[in-house]
């Protein structure tokens, strides 16, 4: 996060979802090399469009959870068979029906409290995590494609504004952000 | 994630809204000085809340003594009020998590409101068996943490103790579903504003910036806390009918009581949210959002339940009667026609009768009558819980402890004082954060708005 070094971001807004779904699917055609994509809520169909992998958010969800199952039933089978027995209502030590409910809560408690902590985390989000916010709008009404032009000469940064021009975007800009460390 | 949308369902988002008009129109009470129903409400709602403190303070002093709880009956307003929290909570979860694997278009416009209403209820809820305990700086003994008397570990057989678990994790879930979904509206507001007020909604929103691969991992994340919360709502009210259900008092020891309980929760919180966003959809501005299509579905939900709840409360009382085991035609006979009888009229009339007006379209979308009702019901479900609590605790097997019970003004000054807490929690959050979901309610526009754009769309005067 702390270094030096400027990334160059050249961005173009759009006014609609449908407008910017047309504009990706020609930068792919002309194989221009996207950085990022931002919408004010999720556009479907940029996904493929992209080529972003599925996200495996749910697979960490259910290694969560299983480590849920684990840990309450485990924990309550250990204290009522090992480390303190006891006897209640006629009951076997291991009275596995009424371990149920606890275990069936810790299975969701750490499946959601997990898979949410890692969403922020590989998400970069954090409060104070400064991520680069390249116009207001965009959370507003605006969507945005964005190209990394930082090594890009002249020639290129030129090709990239025509494409945001014959796509219809209304407004193109430059943004200097800090390079992610 | 495409559903199925029909062109001849009503619009869910009104008066040709662009997306700039949406941000503009739900960020709006956020950034404007509050009005003056704003402040008398608040006024109102933190005085409440300073009773309550009162309350809880006389409590914490003088002992649970100053409830005038007996030997017969030991759980008397305190216990109602906590499953009547508990159970308005419930409504929440069931317009964001459920409807959301439903695909009910229509819980857009009500689930941030909602699930702000659950989660706010369930910290009253909590509140209840804490004061209860009567010492409540032990109240940390819940837990089974290592301590240097054994260690002696809790009791992991026992209802009350599943209760800790199951309220704790609702919560947790509640507010991490809730604040997900919020994030990306904070960086909306956090992109309108400048200074300070930037820097704490840049925090808040976890420095936001709706990037695709954000978008589809949130909406992942979405989905399987959905997916979580779905049967995690429905344990939870299942689990404080066990309190009642696995004990062996009569009119408690029934199998009905799960089913029963989630069905009376989804009720009384589905009246809840009625009476919260019909005042809101009006005092915020928000009608184009918050429509009548949203208030006829919701009451729809209530007439279901409602008479759900009403098929159990027959049922309890033909299997009573069928059981042919006397305690239990007593404890039944008892309810109706017993000491209390007039809390069973109120819960009758209430939550069984009065919803039927339902099946009424015209009454179903009429605004005022809705309200009305949505306090009707709100007050036949407290009655439901002091029914089951009270009257079945008054008669017991001995009738030489027989008792009856009336609540002290400290246990009438708690409830109200929590309905303060509540108010003054959701008053803020109408002033902090965006009352309708901005991102979801943009995401719907083009195929539940009145500019619907998907096939067959009528091309005339709805469309552009």
């Amino acid at each position: 996060m702390n270094s030096e070094t400027k990334q160059q971001i050249l961005f173009g807004l759009y006014d609609d979802d449908d407008q910017l779904l047309d504009a990706v699917r020609k930068a792919k055609s002309d194989h221009l090399d996207i950085m990022d994509v931002y919408s004010p809520f999720p556009v479907h169909g940029l996904d493929e469009l992209l080529g972003l992998a599925e996200s495996r958010l749910h697979i960490a969800g259910f290694i969560y959870g299983a480590l849920g199952t684990l840990t309450a039933f485990g924990f309550m089978t250990w204290v009522f068979t090992r480390d303190w027995p006891i006897i209640f209502g006629g009951k076997p030590y291991w009275s596995v029906p009424a371990f149920i409910p606890i275990t069936f809560e810790l299975t969701v408690l750490f499946a959601a409290v997990g898979m949410t902590f890692t969403f922020y985390a590989v998400s970069r989000l954090w409060p104070g995590a400064g991520n680069p916010i390249l116009h207001p709008r965009i959370t507003d009404d605006k969507f945005c494609i964005a190209f990394d032009t930082t090594a890009c000469e002249e020639a290129e940064v030129n090709k990239l504004k025509n494409f945001f021009e014959a796509t219809g975007a209304s407004l193109v800009d430059v943004k200097e952000v800090q390079e992610e460390a | 994630m495409s559903a199925v949308v029909s062109p001849i369902r009503e619009p869910l988002v009104r008066g040709h809204k662009t997306y700039h008009q949406i941000t503009e129109d739900i960020c709006a009470p956020t950034e404007r000085a509050p009005g003056f129903a704003w402040v008398v409400a608040f006024i109102v709602a933190v005085s409440f809340l300073a009773l309550y403190v009162f309350a809880v303070a006389w409590t914490i002093w003088f002992g649970i003594g100053t409830w005038d709880l007996n030997r017969t009956i030991g759980w008397g307003w305190d216990i109602t009020n906590f499953v009547w929290w508990i159970g308005i909570g419930h409504a929440g979860t069931l317009i964001s998590a459920i409807l959301l694997l439903f695909r009910q278009k229509w819980r857009t416009g009500v689930n941030r409101a909602a699930e702000a209403m659950t989660i706010f209820a369930v910290m009253c809820a909590g509140q209840f068996p804490l004061i209860h305990m009567g010492r409540l700086w032990l109240g940390f003994f819940v837990f089974p943490y290592p301590n240097t008397r054994g260690p002696l570990w809790v009791n992991f057989n026992s209802p009350l103790l599943w209760d800790v678990f199951a309220i704790s994790t609702y919560f947790t879930v509640s507010v991490l579903f809730w604040y997900t979904g919020l994030v990306p509206d904070l960086a909306t507001l956090r992109d309108r504003s400048k200074g300070l007020r930037r820097k704490l909604y840049d925090m808040f929103s976890f420095s936001w910036t709706g990037a695709a691969k954000h978008w589809q991992r949130w909406e992942y994340l979405s989905l399987v806390l959905a997916g979580l919360a779905t049967p995690l709502v429905l344990s939870v009210h299942t689990i404080v009918s066990f309190d009642f259900a696995t004990s062996v008092v009569p009119g408690w020891h029934t199998t009905i009581f799960p089913p029963y309980f989630v069905a009376g929760a989804v009720f009384s919180g589905f009246a809840m949210v009625q009476s919260l966003m019909i005042i809101a959809r009006k005092v915020l501005n928000l009608k184009e959002y918050i429509t009548l299509e949203h208030i006829e579905s919701m009451n729809k939900v209530i007439l279901v339940t409602g008479t759900v709840v009403g098929v159990a409360y027959l049922t309890e009382l033909y299997i009573a009667w069928y059981s042919g085991y006397i305690y239990e035609q007593f404890a039944f006979y008892n309810r109706v026609f017993g000491p209390y009888y007039w809390s069973y009229i109120g819960m009758m009339s209430c939550n069984v009768l009065v919803p039927q007006i339902f099946w009424v379209k015209k009454w179903r979308r009429n605004v005022f009558l809705t309200f009305l009702l949505s306090i009707f019901i709100n007050i036949g479900m407290w009655f439901e819980r002091f029914v089951i609590i009270a009257t079945t605790l008054a008669r017991d097997f001995l009738p030489s402890s027989w008792s009856y019970y009336s609540p002290t003004w400290v246990e009438i000054a708690l409830f109200t004082g929590s309905l303060g807490l509540f108010f003054t929690l959701f008053l803020l959050f109408t002033r902090l954060a965006p009352v309708v979901a901005i991102a979801e309610i943009k995401h719907i526009l083009k195929s539940a708005g009145d500019q619907y754009t998907g096939p067959d769309a009528q091309h005339g005067h709805d469309a552009h």
